[in-house]
């Protein structure tokens, strides 16, 4: 390997280890004394450290030391975080981010010098406050899950010295995954119940990182007042011997069916222990629920596992691969009708059974390419740091739905509108900290992220508790541009729709943030090239809640293929409601309006064969396809609709850049090409 | 073979084709492959000139009727009509297109000074598409600067074609 893909790995590796020490240093904001986070910052630190003066970064790796010894210090209790300092870590990222791109990046460059200065200056003060030694760490290996087995049993009186044991439960349940049995057999019946003494015992079973004394802390004031019985559990169950019935099995003795058999006659042990006289049911409950614990744990580890076992691929690779299924959708198209054509029933099966493992192929290859929504969305908590700090602003963002799976191609391309969304929430959306006050909100704004699957589309939308969007002012603006007539009366939808004309601001002012106008109808545009579509949603004084739904991937979907004069043609399916026969004669309509019935509701239509100027006599009984956005139902004229098509989706090319109303093309099974019809489009345009 | 020594840099590889019984030529280095005519489908709001598209291996290409583009007719479709396939540089980007020629007739080999520069009158077409004009037999081989020809200005005049029509419904 020559020096330069190793820089490479290095490159991107690097770049992995920065956004998550972003996202680290960003939630250690909110939480500066987690040694969890803190610890992370730290391993990432050195690694970007050791890696980087590995490969010739050595203006990054002496930049970073400087970073790492004050984070050791943290790591070792020997100084806290301070908000400067989690100001110069992420200032740092940047230039870290800027020497990745370009060595000639010095480390004595004023910024990286200032940061330098700091971290040292702060290392130092420390130092000379505290030259003494380490708080010695404990011997048993924090960091390594351990399962517990606790037994607690307050005494009777423990309420009196002001003890609340479900805080010290509570206190557990954070430490790890945590099942609680809670013991009611002690308890009176209720006309000797004294209300100030306490009754109750519990067992715990937990699954934590942390050490046995950790957990003794939990109980260090308790300690005389209740027996507390503390026992590392996981090491029992590892290795379990095998039961009668399998050996038996094995061995050829018993069938299953017979076995299995017994077994239902038999008892369960715990019953039968129950019955004799020796435990009691709750006791046998507690030991069925640790069982059931440390299964779940145990499966959960074994996952673990099995999830760090990935590989990275260049994403190329997978673009290719994608490129090859689809070639291979289109040959299998052609054979599936080729054999039903030759009707022979032995090519039959053989060209279903290559349908089946070549839709399997594609529905694998495209789960490949599918990503965690998660890390676009990580990247914008550091964009709404910055920004509420600018405009003097107290926003959190908060996120649900990270893990939500979406076509690796669609995340890349919603970067850009995502940022001029959040931008617009921030800027036009969330008030200052006094106005939020005074209209009787908290003064922090909360802008939330959410992701979710529907259908064959995911939603993401963007939310924020500010002002709303205030619908007068966007109609005066819109009549002093021009773009509606003085006395137009709008519906709400049609308003919002005026905020994605060209050209449109609201803002009075020009910030640094927004309001230059090219924001919406951008944004608008590139969610239409990725066949998405764009709502918005507000209430005054309440908030503005912006939908975007997107198709899950870009490279095939589901058509209808319907022809038009003989030539073939695609309308997606998703929007396609339901086909209808369309009698010419029958819908002659005198004043020339293009209006059907369908079901006691009217539906506007579009004859595409006109629309398209296909020549050709029309038939006499076409079909009209039926689709509905939005709510809103529209027909489309075809001569006939021949059924479902897997469409591959081919790009028309830079020859046919300035078509609108046909989105791409797809290759049929019989080697022709058929036009995937951009339904949005025509329907915008009618609309 | 002899030619070699002297370096192709003198010669220039002509495929020749025909167009309403005027013979044309393109740079060889240009063209990728001929195709016999096989079904094209006709890309709606377009001029008539683009004729449409084709499955060429699973990828979709434009085809364009240098004929009607050139103003010389229509093409009747015989067993002679051929798609030239040739790859062309559009806005800094390679791209692969289709020609409609009435037949193709067969590679030429030119040395540079016998290819003059068109005339300025005497052709039906724009000289901005012509890269020259050779000597071959008894007539001429217009050839032509494919960059020139199927360049964006000159494939995406229809733009605004498709607006009015929207705008007529």
């Amino acid at each position: 390997m020559s020096l330069d893909s190793n820089q490479q790995v290095f490159i991107n590796e690097a770049t992995e280890l920065l956004q998550e020490l972003e996202e680290s240093l960003l939630e250690l904001e909110n939480t500066p004394d987690s040694s969890d986070l803190i610890a992370r910052v730290f391993r990432a630190m050195h690694t970007i450290k050791g890696s980087g003066a590995m490969f010739g970064f050595d203006n990054i790796a002496s930049l970073v030391h400087s970073i790492e010894t004050a984070y050791d210090m943290v790591r070792n209790n020997i100084m806290d975080v301070t908000k400067p300092m989690l100001d110069y870590s992420l200032k740092a990222c940047d230039i870290i981010r800027e020497m990745l791109a370009d060595p000639d990046i010095k480390a004595d460059s004023p910024l990286a010098v200032e940061i330098t200065d700091y971290f040292s200056r702060a290392a130092n003060i420390q130092n000379q406050k505290l030259p003494d030694v380490q708080p010695e760490r404990d011997s048993t290996a924090r960091g390594e899950l351990h399962t517990f087995r606790i037994t607690f049993k307050p005494s009777l009186n423990i309420f009196m010295n002001g003890t609340n044991p479900a805080l010290l439960l509570k206190e557990l349940r954070e430490m790890g995954s945590a099942t609680i049995i809670t013991h009611v057999s002690d308890v009176p019946p209720i006309d000797d119940i004294e209300p100030e003494k306490c009754y109750l015992s519990w067992d715990i079973i937990l699954t934590t990182d942390k050490n046995e004394n950790d957990i003794r802390d939990v109980f260090i004031f308790v300690e005389d007042d209740a027996v507390i019985d503390i026992k590392a559990v996981d090491e029992a169950f590892d290795d379990r011997e095998k039961k009668l019935g399998e050996i038996l099995l094995e061995r050829g003795c018993l069938t299953e069916s017979q076995l299995s058999e017994v077994l239902n006659e038999k008892k369960r042990l715990g019953e039968i222990m129950v019955e004799k006289g020796l435990v009691s049911a709750e006791a046998v409950d507690t030991a069925l629920m640790e069982q059931a614990h440390v299964k779940s744990v145990q499966e959960k580890k074994a996952h673990a596992s099995e999830t760090a076992s990935s590989i990275r691929v260049p994403s190329e690779r997978l673009d290719s691969l994608v490129d090859l299924v689809g070639e291979l959708v289109t040959v299998q198209a052609r054979l599936s009708q080729i054999a039903a054509q030759r009707n022979d029933a032995d090519m039959l099966k053989v060209a279903e059974e290559v349908e089946r493992l070549v839709w399997e192929l594609r529905d694998n290859t495209m789960s490949i390419r599918m990503l965690e929504i998660g890390s676009t969305f990580n990247r914008f908590k550091r964009l709404v740091r910055d920004l509420s700090i600018e405009l003097g602003k107290e926003i959190e963002l908060v996120t649900f739905g990270d893990e939500t799976e979406i076509d690796k191609t669609v995340i890349e391309k919603l970067g850009d509108p995502l940022v001029h969304l959040i931008r617009n929430s921030i800027d036009h959306g969330i008030e200052k900290p006094e106005e939020r006050i005074a209209a009787g909100k908290p003064a922090k704004g909360h802008i939330t992220l959410q992701a979710s699957h529907s259908g064959d589309s995911v939603l993401i939308e963007i939310t924020d508790d500010g002002r709303g969007i205030n619908r007068k002012a966007v109609l005066e603006k819109a009549k002093s541009k021009g773009l509606v007539a003085e006395n137009a009366e709008l519906s709400d939808r049609e308003i919002y729709e005026l905020l994605f004309a060209s050209g449109f601001s609201t803002a009075a002012t020009v910030s640094s943030v927004s309001g230059r106008g090219v924001g919406m109808d951008v944004v608008r545009r590139n969610i239409e090239a990725l066949r998405g579509t764009i709502e918005i949603n507000s209430s005054e004084g309440v908030g503005t809640t912006i939908v975007l739904k997107l198709p899950l991937t870009l490279a095939i979907i589901d058509g209808l293929l319907v022809t038009i004069g003989g030539q073939f043609f695609i309308l997606p399916l998703s929007i396609v409601n339901e086909c209808i026969e369309f009698n010419r004669s029958e819908n002659k309509s005198g004043s020339g309006r293009k209006i059907i019935m369908v079901r006691n509701e009217l539906v506007p239509y579009v004859p595409l064969r006109s629309f398209f100027n296909i020549k050709g006599e029309e038939p006499d009984i076409q079909q009209i396809v039926i689709i509905s956005v939005d709510g809103r139902r529209v027909g489309f004229v075809v001569d006939s609709v021949v059924g479902d098509h897997q469409t591959v989706i081919k790009s028309l090319g830079k020859a046919f850049k300035d078509i609108d109303c046909i989105s791409g093309a797809s290759v049929l099974g019989d080697g022709s090409v058929a036009l995937i019809i951009d339904i949005m489009k025509i329907y915008n345009d009618i609309g | 073979m002899e030619d070699k020594t002297n370096g192709n840099d003198n010669i220039s590889q002509v495929l020749t084709f025909k167009l309403a019984e005027e013979v044309y030529g393109v740079d060889i280095m240009s063209v990728r492959e001929v195709l016999d005519f096989s079904s094209v489908t006709k890309v709606p709001h377009t001029p008539d000139f683009m004729v449409g598209v084709i499955n060429l291996r699973g990828n979709v290409v434009p085809v364009v009727d240098l004929k009607k583009k050139f103003r010389l007719g229509d093409t009747e479709r015989t067993v002679n009509t051929c798609i030239i396939i040739v790859e062309v540089v559009i806005d800094d980007e390679s791209t692969v297109l289709g020609a409609l020629a009435d037949s193709v007739q067969e590679v030429v080999e030119f040395e540079h000074e016998t290819i003059e520069d068109a005339p300025r009158i005497g052709t039906h077409l724009n000289t901005a598409f012509i890269a020259g004009m050779a000597k071959k037999d008894n007539g001429f081989v217009i050839i032509l600067d494919v960059n020139a020809v199927f360049s964006m200005t000159e494939i995406g005049t229809y733009t605004g074609v498709a607006a009015e029509l929207a705008a007529g419904q």
